[in-house]
């Protein structure tokens, strides 16, 4: 059986892992967000189209999103010290989740509002709803459902990015089982953290369809 | 009555690739206050684009737009929100708001225009009234059929007292017996809160029922305009034959003999016209086709008759019955 020490730490990385998730989910949303709007609203058929501006962000979103997260991770190590003063850990590690999340939220609220359908956008405007009004009366209480599976998405996304941050010295579960699974070869240790990570993904994701299915009005 | 839509030398072209569509080309209108106008064509002529240049949903590329004699082209982004909660419009796709419940979906037009919340909803539910479901003002659209959708949809685009009701295709979607009782509430509207109906549709039972007046929209432009039982009569243009004129008569060989196309009106009907023209001109007659309509809530009878060769025989059938002040009109088998 583990060792006290041992249940203690992936007792602690279980809590870790779920702090760094939930923490770079919310500030990936705070701007993936808003991206995601702008994506949608500035396209050639959205409600206010601005094509260099969508252009622009499309591709610097592009690239993000190419980058595979552990060659990120390294090479924004210059920043994270610049915004946490360290490159090491379970806050550090947010700062890289959230540059590769936001991208990722961006393009999954994106295609979550344009399944919003158009012609009870042009209802809307025919009543004379402003751009700003259409965004919150009309795009995202009516992708809800949508945006919620969407969220369900990017979280269980970032959970497995923050596993991946363990090779750099990241924190959560993800650093103990590189440390102990695959450097020390302690299987049953890794075997551990993979259950309990699956166990988290099981519930955000149970918890992400149950949300939208109550939420989803659209149903007979 | 005055003009409340007024559209000028209006033009609508898409850019496709380095050439140009022409949507909409001269279109010169005008739509009383109070009257029900129809706009028909068959489906690709315009009339769709034509009805959203009504409230700038779609921008003119020349010409204007005036209501109540204002050039909307000339007022900001608030004013013609402003502008447009005056110009309201119901859709063929019903467009509600799947994620709001019908009294909230009633309720969204009167937030956009800052109505106190305590007031919106008791409107709401007079509305509601109004189009008969107010027992279901907790109920999400998707539980509704295609006619419920739509009378939600007219109780919303009554919300803010508007002046004028745009009607894309509003039946187009809908069963017969559904689109009757969606046209009767239409008529209703107008006549008891004098609000101006522009209907769009591609359907002339839907111009014969309701329309004050038509205009016919073919190949980007403005055919035929004028009263509907006028053109319902006498149709000037292949365009407004083509509408006028049920399907089956379209491929009927006439081979060398004449018709004529009669129509009666409420006053009419009663002579025995027919009978008695065999009578005058003793001349045999082969009734080819006879149908009775309900235009704008008359009676109206149209019937086709085919006559022997003879020019003669024709001319004089022909000054008989316009002796008798009926709407006769020689017609011509064609072949789309």
């Amino acid at each position: 059986m583990l060792s006290k020490v041992i249940v203690d730490m992936l007792i602690e990385g279980f809590w870790d892992t779920i702090y760094m998730t939930l923490a770079a989910s919310l500030l990936a949303y705070v701007i993936g967000l808003p991206l995601g709007i702008v994506l949608v609203i500035t396209d050639k058929d959205g409600i206010k189209p601005v094509i260099w501006l969508n252009r622009i962000l499309g591709i610097i979103i592009n690239i993000l999103r190419s980058v595979p997260f552990l060659i990120l991770v390294i090479t924004i190590i210059p920043f994270t010290r610049w915004v946490m003063g360290t490159s090491i850990g379970t806050n550090a590690t947010i700062v890289p989740l959230v540059v590769a999340a936001a991208p990722f939220v961006a393009r999954v609220v994106e295609s979550s509002l344009k399944e919003v359908d158009g012609g009870v956008i042009e209802a809307a405007q025919s009543m004379g709803t402003s751009t700003f009004q259409i965004i919150y009366k009309v795009l995202l209480p009516e992708s809800l459902p949508s945006l919620i599976v969407g969220a369900a998405l990017a979280v269980t996304t970032i959970l497995s990015y923050s596993a991946l941050a363990g090779f750099v010295g990241g924190g959560g579960l993800g650093d103990i089982a590189i440390r102990y699974g695959y450097n020390r070869y302690q299987s049953d240790i890794m075997l551990v953290t993979v259950a309990l990570l699956v166990v988290i993904v099981q519930i955000l994701q149970g918890v992400g369809m149950k949300l939208a299915r109550v939420g989803d009005r659209r149903k007979r | 009555m005055s003009s409340i839509i007024r559209l000028d030398k209006l033009k609508k072209e898409y850019p496709v690739g380095k050439d140009f569509i022409t949507a909409l080309s001269d279109i010169n209108l005008e739509i009383e206050a109070g009257e029900i106008f129809g706009i028909i064509g068959a489906s690709g002529a315009g009339k769709s684009t034509l009805v959203r240049c009504l409230n700038l949903l779609e921008k003119p590329s020349d010409g204007h737009v005036y209501f109540e004699d204002v050039d909307l082209a000339t007022l900001g982004a608030k004013e013609l929100n402003k502008a447009r909660q005056s110009i309201s419009m119901i859709f063929q796709q019903f467009n509600l708001l799947m994620q709001r419940n019908v009294l909230k979906n009633v309720m969204f037009p009167m937030e956009i225009a800052k109505v106190p919340k305590e007031e919106r909803k008791k409107r709401a539910m007079e509305l509601l009234e109004l189009v008969g479901l107010s027992d279901k003002a907790k109920v999400y659209p998707a539980q509704l059929s295609g006619g419920q959708k739509q009378r939600v949809a007219i109780a919303r685009a009554l919300a803010n007292n508007p002046k004028v009701l745009l009607c894309d295709e509003a039946t187009s979607a809908l069963d017969p017996t559904t689109t009757r009782e969606v046209l009767q509430l239409i008529k209703e509207i107008n006549q008891k809160l004098g609000i101006t109906v522009v209907i769009i549709t591609h359907e002339m039972m839907v111009i014969e029922s309701i329309c004050n007046r038509v205009a016919i929209i073919a190949e980007s432009r403005i055919a035929e305009i004028g009263a509907v039982k006028d053109i319902f009569a006498k149709p000037a243009t292949e365009a407004g034959r083509r509408l006028v004129y049920p399907d089956g008569e379209r491929n009927i060989d006439f081979g060398n003999s004449r018709c004529i196309r009669i129509v009666f009106d409420g006053r009419s009907s009663f002579e025995p016209v027919i009978a008695n023209m065999i009578l005058d001109c003793k001349e045999p007659v082969n009734i080819i086709y006879a149908n009775t309509k309900n235009i704008n809530g008359t009676a109206t009878g149209e019937m086709v008759i085919q006559l022997a060769k003879d020019d003669k025989v024709f001319d004089k059938v022909f000054a008989y019955l316009k002796a008798r002040n009926l709407s006769v009109e020689e017609v011509k088998g064609y072949v789309e």
